[in-house]
């Protein structure tokens, strides 16, 4: 079954390696992690894809709902009172999301993540597909190249994202104030979980670590920014838990939005 | 005989450890071009085990540290059988070499004031080892590595060859000295990879191949340690030391039996670990010998003080130097007071919180954890001694590190004296630096002061690549052993019958069971060709156990007392006249012999470093000095 | 306690080789290691296997278990089948010497790539005073035991050979990290650049950070959080951060 080549001088088999005939000698089962980050990522695009391309069911009049991928809302297709900072763009034709402003900061910050990457390196491009299991491709230049290079520009997404993730929390605080006044119900409760979350996914992000502290030789000489620094990195061990869990949060606070907003079901209320 | 590989250089130094590392990097700023050899791959050497640390009194955590008192330290630790000059010079040294590697750029634990912090450990009378973590030695080999390849890149900036005056031979080893007259001409040497020969041609040198654990069974010493170095020199004429006293480290691995022997640093005690019995007892205060009494709590209650004021008490009995602990544990599992693999407890579980645990002693935490599911924060570890370090080896200079063969240089575990009887923990790494800068130095006005270079001997060659294939046979040979199979009879009969205690008829039944072996080692036949061989390594191995365990059992049976690693059950006391008396190994036409030779009378102004009191439990009345003194 | 199990080990060399198979001895608290050296001593006394200090400190003893990049010593029978045959082949990245024995070299001649540490002139020695804070980045990835498993694992080198020129692995890059974190590293007034020289000399964009090294590192060293994503920020710095710069005309102190 083993046996050294002459074979390719390049590649997995150059010469004097052990040539296996075999993709991986890994007996366990390296397939499934990549599977389900494929099928995990694939349900939150097709999800995200359809939500955003329907144009409704994205505001709760009565509780002043704002779901996290219709915000901010800035197109006069909006609903005004959805649209908490005016609606400066015209009418969008069919399909578009509203939240064009802000999505694809989201999704730009997500595709470029340390984390999100690792993800879809392996799971999409199967580069590898997992450890010391052979990736398909003859070629390999990292992210040396256009377009990948541009990956490096990560921490302009992250900045972008502070900004939409302090919309979202402003969302979620003007959610209080439905229209019988001040309120509490489980969609609250929702909105701030997602909005904690989405700030420990933005937070913990490896860009931000660096800006706060990371790039410093000398932590000694700032203490403030080494210890923003040892909090960043005790939310950056989590990064990866971060990015799913919003992924999952995302899905939820938009889906209960959106059936509250069709009428299928009503909020559970708390206070009022 | 197809073509022998030639390289020339001024200086070869054999064993990449430490020692090894730090006379190179000396000879090669000294301008002298240089071979390191080194039977395994470059920055793997036996010194990466070291955990605790480097002892240097640079007097960073108690100002009142010094060299004088590092001295007393180490003199008491040996029990004064120390090369008192050897002990001088290390201990008013070792700062400067320990300062020296942060240029290298070494990265030790800080202080508040960020200076290199230092611990608490057995037999120092103050905080003074410089560590990091309980990986001090894997810092100190990956230091002196980087150095060379710094020198390295300085040769390549200048000739545009990186080994231009400094290389590496990396998995390669030597079989053989070579000499002109009586003088080092070059060394013959096989690469483990190909099994090729090759030919040092080198009016010089050193001896840095460290220990010879493996020829005892239970030991924390890896396969590397087979005694090549001592071996070395006895064939090439120069003497041994010491051979007798061989340390054995009271807290080894005892469970599972595969890592029986692997190390538990003694960091685990000076941070605050305490031996227990099976009784829940701290037995150490059972045991602490009166010539401690002044030093050693005899209470709990003082000895859990100390680690918090260590000016106004006595230190923990788990402290005391090593022979001490490990004797002490040895009687305790004899008693039946054992842990139930054979061991004692200790344990740090109870002693501090489990993030301190992680944070000092992450190595041992994984290494418990890891290799016998063991979690030290939660119990404690068993524990046993362990064969873990020779004191005996070449006789040197203490000055120059030069051996009586001219030419032949011995730093480090190769070289005999420095630590006497006993070697206190993180003496070692120190000694690495101190003595391997002095052999670097040594080595190069010895070369300097050449006038003709000695010439290799054609027919020298000739036989050592003759003994060097033996072991593979011509296939006519009517019995055939097994190195591995000899090699486990020789671990097993060192380790019973010349291990931890030893008794005059059990050494005599060594020194027969020896004799077999030896000539059982002579009918060895290995299979195979010689690339990559292990089994034909082994073969030529074996012989430079051999030779290294004839001396120490030799040496041990001629030694009537018992003296800090050498204990005798029929002679338990020390004997200060044996205090005097440095027995020297040397190759006759019968095996190893062993004379006795006058121990050099120390300096009087280090003498006067100790209270009388102190020193007439060791000196016999006629060496005291005056009185009035 | 002890149960037999089946081996199956690679025998051979460069030319090439197969998987031998064996029946092997097992008693409790064994590890990968231990079997190859009952093979060594009762079956195959030239089976050849780098190994040194039997305790995960050396870093001598890597190779593959069941397609895995392990350290024979550091990997227990207990965690593997009884009823599973166990496969030992050497790293897969280097080329083959011997049996498990491959030839590393390449990793020395990285090693050398990566220009020293820059002693600072004005210090002499015992003059050092560094924060205990400033120092542990660093430290951690001075707890490398130069396995080099992070090397044979890495698919940048494991799949493509050709990439051997242009990347020096993770290993190496950890140590451009180390140093570029270094208190008192003096290379900047050198001229040293290492953060250029991460990116151009080194090929740390080759690097995909899919996190292989991090998980075979028998060190538990988060090698691609704490040494190759900071790289790339610190490259980012200079490279692809047009208001870095203008940043740094503010205020010196924001990156020293």
């Amino acid at each position: 079954m083993t046996t050294t080549s002459p074979a390719p001088s390049t590649g997995v088999d150059a010469p004097g390696r052990v040539v296996t005939r075999v993709r991986t000698l890994r007996t366990d089962r390296w397939w499934l992690p990549p599977l389900l980050t494929f099928l995990g990522l694939t349900a939150f695009l097709v999800y995200g894809l359809v939500r955003t391309a329907m144009q409704n069911y994205y505001w709760v009049a009565e509780h002043h709902f704002l779901t996290p991928f219709y915000s901010p809302c800035m197109t006069m297709s909006c609903l005004p009172e959805a649209a908490h900072f005016g609606r400066p763009f015209p009418e969008f034709p069919a399909l578009v999301p509203y939240a064009i402003i802000g999505l694809p900061f989201l999704l730009l910050f997500r595709l470029t993540c340390y984390y999100y990457r690792k993800a879809y390196y392996r799971s999409f491009w199967l580069s590898p597909p997992a450890c010391a299991v052979t990736e398909p491709h003859r070629g390999y230049s990292g992210e040396t190249r256009f377009p990948l290079i541009m990956q490096n520009v990560h921490r302009y997404f992250f900045y972008a994202v502070v900004v939409v993730t302090a919309i979202n929390t402003y969302d979620a605080i003007l959610a209080f104030s439905g229209e019988n006044g001040f309120g509490i119900g489980l969609g609250n409760l929702i909105l701030v979980v997602n909005v904690l979350l989405l700030w420990g996914y933005t937070l913990s992000c490896h860009s931000c670590r660096h800006a706060v502290g990371g790039r410093l030789k000398h932590f000694s000489k700032h203490p403030v920014r080494y210890r923003l620094w040892t909090w960043v990195t005790k939310l950056n061990t989590r990064h990866m838990e971060f990015a799913w869990i919003t992924l999952g949060t995302l899905i939820l606070t938009d889906a209960y939005i959106a059936l509250l907003s069709a009428g299928v079901i009503s909020d559970l209320r708390i206070v009022n | 005989m197809t073509e022998i590989e030639r390289h020339g250089y001024d200086v070869v130094v054999i064993g990449a450890g430490g020692a090894g590392l730090r006379a190179a990097i000396e000879a090669r700023e000294l301008g002298k071009r240089t071979a390191i050899i080194s039977k395994s791959l470059f920055g793997k050497a036996h010194t990466v085990m070291a955990e605790g640390g480097i002892a240097a009194s640079m007097g960073n955590i108690n100002s009142r540290d010094n060299w004088q008192v590092h001295f007393r330290d180490t003199m008491r630790g040996g029990k004064f059988l120390n090369n008192w000059r050897m002990a001088e010079l290390h201990a008013r040294e070792a700062p400067q070499r320990v300062w020296e590697l942060e240029t290298y750029g070494a990265l030790f634990d800080r202080t508040e004031e960020g200076k290199i912090s230092q611990r608490n450990f057995g037999g120092h009378e103050y905080p003074r080892l410089a560590h990091v973590g309980d990986r001090t030695g894997l810092e100190l080999i990956r230091t002196l590595q980087q150095k060379i390849v710094s020198l390295q890149q300085e040769d390549y900036a200048q000739y545009g060859d990186y080994e231009a005056n400094l290389k590496v031979y990396a998995e390669c080893t030597v079989t053989e000295i070579l000499r002109d007259g009586g003088a080092i001409a070059g060394a013959f040497a096989y690469w483990r990879e190909t099994g090729r020969f090759v030919v040092f041609e080198t009016p010089t040198v050193v001896l840095a191949t460290g220990g010879i654990g493996k020829s005892f069974k239970v030991t924390s010493n890896s396969w590397e340690y087979t005694g090549d170095g001592h071996a070395l020199a006895l064939r090439t004429g120069a003497s041994l030391i010491n051979m007798e006293f061989v340390q054995f480290h009271p807290t080894g691995m005892v469970w599972p039996p595969s890592v029986k022997g692997i190390l538990v640093t003694e960091s685990v005690r000076g941070d605050g670990g305490v031996l227990r019995n099976s009784e829940g007892k701290r037995f150490m205060f059972d045991y602490i010998p009166e010539v401690f009494t002044s030093q050693y709590a005899d209470s709990e209650d003082e000895a859990d003080r100390w680690y918090e004021d260590a000016d106004n008490n006595r230190r923990p009995p788990e402290l005391l130097p090593r022979d001490e602990v490990a004797r002490a544990i040895n009687s305790e599992v004899k008693a039946d007071r054992g842990s139930p693999h054979g061991g004692v407890f200790l344990d740090v579980s109870d002693r501090m919180p489990a993030e301190v645990i992680t944070k000092r002693l992450p190595s041992m935490y994984h290494q418990f954890m890891e290799l016998a599911d063991v979690d030290i924060t939660v119990g404690p570890m068993e524990v046993g001694p362990t064969c873990h370090y020779v004191m005996g080896g070449v006789q040197v200079d203490p000055d120059t590190a030069a051996s009586s063969v001219p030419g032949l240089f011995a730093a480090g575990e190769v070289a005999g004296g420095m630590h006497g009887s006993n070697r206190l923990g993180g003496n070692s790494l120190s000694d690495l630096l101190v003595f391997g800068r002095r052999a670097g130095t040594g080595v190069a006005s010895y070369v300097d002061s050449l006038t003709a270079r000695p010439a290799i001997n054609g027919h020298d060659v000739e036989s050592a690549a003759a003994a060097a294939v033996n072991p593979f046979g011509d296939g006519t040979e009517s019995a055939r052993e097994n190195p591995y199979t000899v090699q486990q009879d020789l671990q097993q009969t060192m380790n019973d019958l010349v291990g931890i205690i030893r008794k005059a008829d059990e050494m005599e039944l060594a020194l027969k069971k020896l004799d077999e072996l030896r000539s059982r080692a002579d009918t060895v036949v290995v299979e195979g060709h010689r690339q990559f061989n292990p089994g034909w390594h082994l073969a030529l191995d074996l012989r430079n156990m051999l030779a290294v365990s004839e001396c120490v059992t030799k040496a041990a049976l001629q030694r009537t007392e018992s003296r800090g690693g050498h204990t005798r059950d029929d002679f338990p006391a020390m004997d200060p006249h044996w205090r005097q008396v440095v027995l020297v190994c040397t190759a006759g036409s019968d095996g190893v012999e062993v004379a006795c030779e006058q121990q050099p009378a120390m300096r009087d102004d280090l003498l006067e470093l100790f209270e009388r009191t102190e020193l007439e439990k060791y000196y016999t009345d006629v060496e005291l000095p005056e009185e009035s003194l | 306690m002890a149960y037999q199990q089946h081996f199956r080990v690679w025998r051979g060399d460069a030319e090439g080789g197969e998987l031998a198979d064996f029946d092997a001895e097992v008693n409790e608290g064994e590890v990968v290691l231990d079997i190859i050296h009952r093979l060594q001593a009762t079956q195959a006394p030239d089976l050849a296997v780098r190994w040194n200090c039997k305790a995960g400190k050396c870093g001598s003893c890597s190779a593959e278990v069941n397609g895995r990049p392990r350290l024979l010593c550091m990997t227990r029978m207990s965690t593997l089948d009884p009823d599973e045959t166990v496969v030992v082949t050497p790293m897969k990245t280097f080329p083959v010497i011997r049996d498990l024995v491959c030839d590393v070299s390449y990793n020395y001649t990285k090693a050398r790539e990566v220009p020293a540490f820059v002693p600072p002139k004005e210090l002499q020695p015992g003059e050092y005073r560094m924060q205990q804070v400033d120092v542990e980045r660093s430290q951690e990835f001075r707890k490398c035991i130069e396995c080099f498993l992070c090397q044979d694992t890495c698919h940048v080198i494991r799949d493509h050979e050709e990439n051997k020129e242009s990347f020096s692995g993770p290993r190496y890059l950890m140590r451009v990290a180390e140093l570029d974190m270094h208190p008192l590293d003096a290379a900047a007034e050198q001229g040293v650049d290492r953060k250029a020289g991460a990116q151009d000399d080194h090929g740390l964009g080759m690097c995909n950070i899919t996190k292989c090294c991090t998980e075979v590192c028998p060190e538990h060293i988060k090698i691609t959080d704490n040494a190759l994503i900071p790289m790339k920020e610190r490259v980012a710095d200079r490279r692809f951060d047009p208001f870095f710069p203008i940043a740094k005309l503010f205020g010196r102190r924001w990156a020293s």
